[in-house]
């Protein structure tokens, strides 16, 4: 399924897309880590995947990427400070810490692997390994 | 233990300190975007200190020049825009939050100083300070 069929309303088609793939079963909780937290979605993208996860108040120096095999581990803290003697009107933020570990249904090169983060928003690049690619068969 | 017991007890278990997922909330407003597609509220903390009134929300993936703040008749609106021409060409094959625009607005009481306002951008959050005009601040009375 392509998103933006139409330029005009694409911020309502990529909504929907998203909303139809909600609780696929594509991706699988991993054997360590615990917890739901970061949400994310998995996007393809030609052969390989991208893994964006949103963590908002956590520092860039206060997260933890691991890969290993066809294991992703996002570990980190999320702190949420008041100065002291501020009095409080509405507490909404949530603080704590996080580890999540998800397994890909494929194998991707692990040395490829790219981590970009910004504005609370961390994008993994997920390269698809090699032997992994599905090969063309030609009819003959 | 099959897989959903042993979540569910994970669940229990877990501690205070471990945070939670929680759907985004959509934005309802009593005036109609004319534009398609969902607005979402972001999660806020306000506090007060002697000086100044803070509001501090999050807004995953919005970059500063996505951002309005716009004052207007003691209503601070604060609008955040997804840049999301980035999901171009990606499929989605697994899901679990929407992306959207997020908008707050609140309305500001006579005793901060509308002049002075200042917004701090980092790692997704908003950090919106809200000085208090002088009357405002708390003053120490001595006994004489």
């Amino acid at each position: 399924m392509a998103l933006f069929a139409d330029a005009f309303d694409a911020l309502a088609s990529l909504q929907q897309t998203l909303d139809s793939f909600r609780g696929s079963s594509w991706l699988t909780t991993g054997p360590s880590g615990s917890g739901g937290y970061p949400p994310m979605n998995v996007f393809r993208k030609g052969d390989d995947f991208i893994l964006i996860a949103e963590v908002p108040g956590t520092q860039k120096s206060d997260l933890t990427v691991e890969v290993k095999g066809n294991t992703i581990r996002l570990a980190g803290t999320k702190a949420v400070n008041f100065p002291e003697k501020a009095s409080l009107h509405r507490r909404e933020r949530l603080a704590g810490r996080f580890d999540r570990a998800v397994t890909l249904p494929l194998e991707i090169n692990a040395d490829g692997v790219k981590a970009e983060f910004h504005d609370g928003v961390l994008a993994l690049f997920l390269p698809r390994a090699e032997r992994d690619k599905p090969k063309l068969v030609e009819v003959s | 233990m099959s897989e959903q017991t042993s979540r569910q007890m994970e669940g229990t278990m877990a501690t205070a300190q471990d945070l939670a997922v929680r759907d985004k909330k959509e934005l309802v407003t009593k005036e109609e975007k004319t534009v398609p597609g969902r607005y979402y509220v972001p999660h806020a903390d306000i506090y007060e200190t002697d000086e100044a009134l803070s509001v501090v929300m999050e807004m995953p993936g919005v970059e500063r020049k996505d951002l309005d703040i716009a004052l207007e008749n003691n209503v601070l609106r604060i609008d955040g825009r997804i840049d999301f021409t980035k999901y171009e060409g990606m499929e989605p094959v697994y899901t679990e939050y929407n992306v959207g625009h997020y908008a707050r607005s609140f309305t500001l009481s006579n005793k901060v100083n509308q002049d002075t306002i200042s917004a701090q951008l980092n790692d997704g959050v908003l950090t919106l300070t809200l000085p208090k005009v002088a009357e405002a601040q708390p003053r120490r009375i001595s006994i004489g």
